[in-house]
C-alpha cells in the first residue's frame, strides 16, 4: 500500500484476498454439507416427479461449483493481493457500532424493546458520539416514547415488552 | 380505451381523505428514508411493512409505494448537496450534481433532478397503464412450465447482464434459493435443511434478510467510512424553479432517451442502478459538448435521474403483471402483497381491480405530489443530515430491529437480522451482489413449485420447456440471456471489430 498516493495511515487488518478466500471456502463447505443433507432426504425422481431434495441438491452443486471458481480466481488474481479489506481503525469503528447493537438486542430480551431502545440511543449518543448527556437522554426519551405511541397505541403492532410496561398496565 | 376507464376507476378509489393522507405521509417518510444513509428503498419499505398488516391492501400499497417514490426523490438530495449518494442509483447524479452545487447552482441542480425524476416515472407509469393489463391478460394463459420459464428468464438475465463476476452472481442467486428452500417442503411436507431446529422450521423470511442485508450492513459501512456531512446550502426559490423549467424543453432528447433506457432496464431485472449509469454515459456521448460533463452540466443531472426513476417505476410492471419483481424494492412490495393475502400474478388484474388500479393511479398522483413536496421541503431534509450520525445510527438500528421482529413476532429474527447484517457487510466488500439473493429468496418457493408442477409425471425430461411455441420462446430467450456475454463476444468476432457491446458501456458501480 505504501506506493499508493491515496493510502490512508490506517494499517490493514486483513486483505480482501484473505477474506474472499475464507468466504469462498466457507461457501464450499456449506454447499457440500447442504448437498449431503439433501441427498440424504432424496434428490432423485419419485414416480410423481422430483423428490424434496432434488431442487436444493442441484442448487448446492451450483453453489459449490461457483465457490470453487471463486477460490481459483482469487488465487490467480494479482490485484487482490494488495487490496485492503478493512483497516485497523476502520474496523474499530465498525465494532463500536456492532457491539453496542448486540448488547441492545440482549437488552431487548430482558427489559423489552422500548426501554432497551431508550438506553441504547441515549448511551450510544453519550459514549460513542460524545454528545451532551442531557440532550442524549432527552432524545432517547422522545424517540422511545414516539415509537411506543406509533407502534403500540396507533398501529397495534406488538413488540417485546418488559417489566416497566407491565407496571403501567400495558 | 379500457385501460383509461380502469384508470379513472382507480383515481376514484384513491381520492379519499384517508388514502391521500397516507400518500403524503408515505412520500415524506420515503424522502427521509432516501436521505438517510443506511436506509434505502428496499429496507425502508421492509421496516414499515409491519405497520400495514392491519390496513386494507389498497391503503397499504399506496403508503408503501409512496415511500418508494419518496426514496427515489430523496436519493438526489444527498447526491447533489453532500456528494453522498443516498442510494446506489444516485451515484451517477453526483458526477454533475455536486459540481453544480459547488458553483452555487444547487437549486438549479435539485430542480432539474426532481423534474427529471418526475418525467422519467410518468413515462414509466404510462407504460405500465397500457402495457401491464395487456401482459397480464396474455399471462393468464400461462401454466407452470411458462411461469418457470419466466422465472428462468429473470434469473438468467441477472447472470448474463450483471456487471459483477458471473460466479459471484451465481453464488448470490443460489444462496437465496437455498435459504428459500429451508423449512417445510410445500409439495411433500418433508423437512429440508432444518437440522432439528424449531426456529428454522418457519424458514427464512425474506423481509428479515432484506433488513439485515441492506440496513444493518449499510450502517456498518457508513461507520467504517467515517461519514462526515459537509454539504452545500439548499434553498429553492420559485423563480429558480421556473427558470430551470424553462430551459428543460431544450433537453427533450436527453429526457426521452433516458426514459426509454430506464423503462427497458427496469422491466428486465438490471435495475435502476445500471439505468442511471447508462443514461449518463449515453447523454455524454450524444451531447454537443460532452467534454463539459462532470464539471457541472445540467444534462449530467437530468440523464441519470430520469433513467433511474423510469427504471425504478417500470420495475413494478413485471411485479404487477407476472408476479415477478424487477428490483429489490419491488420484491419487498411483492412480499407485502402475499402478507395482505393477495396472490401476485396476472389474476390480480381480474380479481383485485380496485387494488391494481388504485396502485397505478397512486403512481400518477404520488409522483406529482412527490415533486411538489420535495421541492418545498429540501432545506428541511438537508438539515436532517446535519444531525450527528451517532444520533441517527442507533435510531436506524432500533427501527431495523422493530421491522425484523414484527414480521413474525420472533426474537430469533432479530438475531437473524444481525447475522444477515454481517453477511451483507462482507459480501458488499468482496463484490457479491445482494439483489439477486433477495429476488431468489422471494421467488425461490414459487419457482420450485412451478418447476415441480411442470415435471409431474415426467421422468426428468426437460422437453416440457420446449413443448409449445410460447414456453419454448421464453426458455430459449432465457438461455440467450444467460450466455449473452459470450454471444456478444462472438458477434464482435464475426464483425471483426473490437467494439464492446453497447450494454457493457462503462458502467462502473461504486458503492454509495
Amino acid at each position: 500500500m505504501s506506493n499508493d498516493p491515496n493510502a490512508e495511515v490506517d494499517p490493514a487488518l486483513v486483505s480482501t484476498r484473505s477474506v474472499e478466500l475464507v468466504v469462498m471456502a466457507l461457501l464450499l463447505a456449506v454447499a457440500v454439507f447442504l448437498g449431503w443433507d439433501n441427498w440424504r432426504i432424496g434428490a432423485g425422481w419419485a414416480p410423481d416427479g422430483p423428490q424434496a431434495g432434488y431442487f436444493p441438491f442441484y442448487l448446492s452443486v451450483l453453489l459449490g461449483g461457483a465457490a470453487i471458481v471463486g477460490i481459483v480466481s482469487v488465487l490467480r488474481s494479482v490485484d487482490l493481493r494488495d487490496e485492503v479489506f478493512v483497516g485497523r481503525s476502520a474496523f474499530g469503528r465498525v465494532l463500536r457500532v456492532f457491539i453496542p447493537t448486540i448488547l441492545f438486542v440482549f437488552l431487548v430480551q430482558v427489559v423489552g424493546l422500548y426501554v432497551a431502545s431508550f438506553v441504547f440511543v441515549s448511551l450510544f449518543m453519550i459514549v460513542i458520539g460524545r454528545l451532551s448527556p442531557w440532550k442524549s437522554v432527552l432524545t432517547g426519551l422522545i424517540f422511545s416514547g414516539l415509537m411506543f405511541y406509533i407502534f403500540d397505541v396507533q398501529f397495534n403492532v406488538l413488540l417485546p415488552k418488559g417489566p416497566l410496561e407491565a407496571a403501567f398496565g400495558f | 380505451m379500457e385501460a383509461l376507464d380502469s384508470l379513472f376507476h382507480g383515481f376514484g378509489v384513491l381520492l379519499t381523505f384517508h388514502n391521500m393522507a397516507l400518500m403524503l405521509i408515505g412520500i415524506c417518510l420515503g424522502i427521509l428514508v432516501g436521505v438517510l444513509p443506511g436506509l434505502g428503498g428496499p429496507n425502508g419499505v421492509a421496516i414499515l411493512l409491519p405497520l400495514t398488516f392491519t390496513m386494507d391492501p389498497t391503503s397499504a400499497i399506496v403508503l408503501l409505494s409512496c415511500i418508494y417514490w419518496g426514496a427515489l426523490f430523496g436519493g438526489a438530495i444527498t447526491s447533489i448537496l453532500f456528494n453522498i449518494p443516498g442510494e446506489a442509483w444516485s451515484v451517477a447524479t453526483t458526477f454533475d450534481g455536486y459540481p453544480m452545487a459547488q458553483k452555487g447552482e444547487a437549486a438549479e441542480a435539485l430542480t432539474a433532478a426532481f423534474t427529471a425524476s418526475f418525467v422519467g416515472s410518468i413515462v414509466a407509469v404510462m407504460l405500465i397503464t397500457f402495457l401491464a393489463p395487456w401482459i397480464a391478460s396474455f399471462a393468464l394463459r400461462f401454466g407452470p412450465p411458462e411461469f418457470f420459464a419466466v422465472y428462468m428468464l429473470t434469473f438468467c438475465s441477472f447472470v448474463g447482464l450483471g456487471k459483477e463476476a458471473r460466479h459471484k452472481i451465481i453464488i448470490s442467486l443460489t444462496i437465496g434459493f437455498l435459504l428459500a428452500a429451508v423449512g417445510m417442503d410445500t409439495v411433500s411436507g418433508e423437512l429440508r435443511m432444518t437440522f432439528g431446529s424449531v426456529e428454522l422450521l418457519r424458514g427464512f423470511d425474506f423481509l428479515v434478510a432484506v433488513i439485515g442485508l441492506f440496513g444493518i450492513s449499510e450502517i456498518l459501512l457508513a461507520m467504517e467510512e467515517h461519514l462526515a456531512f459537509k454539504g452545500q446550502e439548499a434553498k429553492i426559490r420559485l423563480t429558480v424553479v421556473w427558470r430551470t423549467w424553462m430551459t428543460l424543453p431544450r433537453y427533450w432528447m436527453t429526457l426521452l432517451r433516458s426514459s426509454a433506457i430506464g423503462c427497458w432496464l427496469g422491466v428486465t431485472p438490471g435495475g435502476a442502478i445500471a439505468a442511471s449509469f447508462m443514461g449518463y454515459n449515453l447523454a455524454k456521448r450524444f451531447s454537443r459538448d460532452g467534454a463539459q460533463f462532470g464539471k457541472g452540466k445540467i444534462e449530467g443531472v437530468l440523464a441519470p435521474e430520469t433513467a433511474a426513476h423510469a427504471a425504478g417505476t417500470s420495475a413494478l410492471l413485471p411485479m404487477l403483471a407476472l408476479g415477478i419483481p424487477g428490483s429489490g424494492t419491488a420484491a419487498v412490495l411483492l412480499g407485502g402483497l402475499m402478507v395482505w393475502g393477495l396472490q401476485p400474478g396476472p389474476l390480480l388484474f381480474v380479481e383485485q381491480k380496485d387494488f391494481v388500479w388504485g396502485l397505478i393511479a397512486s403512481m400518477y398522483l404520488g409522483n406529482i405530489a412527490g415533486l411538489i413536496i420535495v421541492l418545498a421541503t429540501v432545506p428541511l431534509f438537508a438539515s436532517v443530515l446535519r444531525v450527528p450520525f451517532a444520533t441517527i445510527a442507533p435510531m436506524i438500528i432500533v427501527s431495523c430491529a422493530v421491522g425484523a421482529f414484527a414480521v413474525q413476532n420472533a426474537m430469533f429474527d432479530i438475531w437473524l437480522m444481525l447475522g444477515f447484517g454481517i453477511v451483507g457487510y462482507v459480501f458488499k466488500k468482496i463484490g457479491i451482489p445482494l439483489a439477486p439473493m433477495t429476488l431468489a429468496l422471494v421467488l425461490g418457493d414459487k419457482a420450485e413449485d412451478a418447476f415441480r408442477q411442470s415435471m409431474i409425471g415426467l421422468d426428468g425430461g426437460l422437453g416440457i420447456f420446449w413443448s409449445n411455441k410460447l414456453v419454448g420462446t421464453i426458455t430459449t430467450l432465457a438461455l440467450i440471456m444467460l450466455f449473452w456475454p459470450l454471444i456478444g463476444k462472438l458477434f464482435d468476432m464475426i464483425r471483426g471489430s473490437g467494439r464492446t457491446p453497447a450494454g457493457a458501456a462503462s458502467s462502473e458501480t461504486s458503492r454509495p
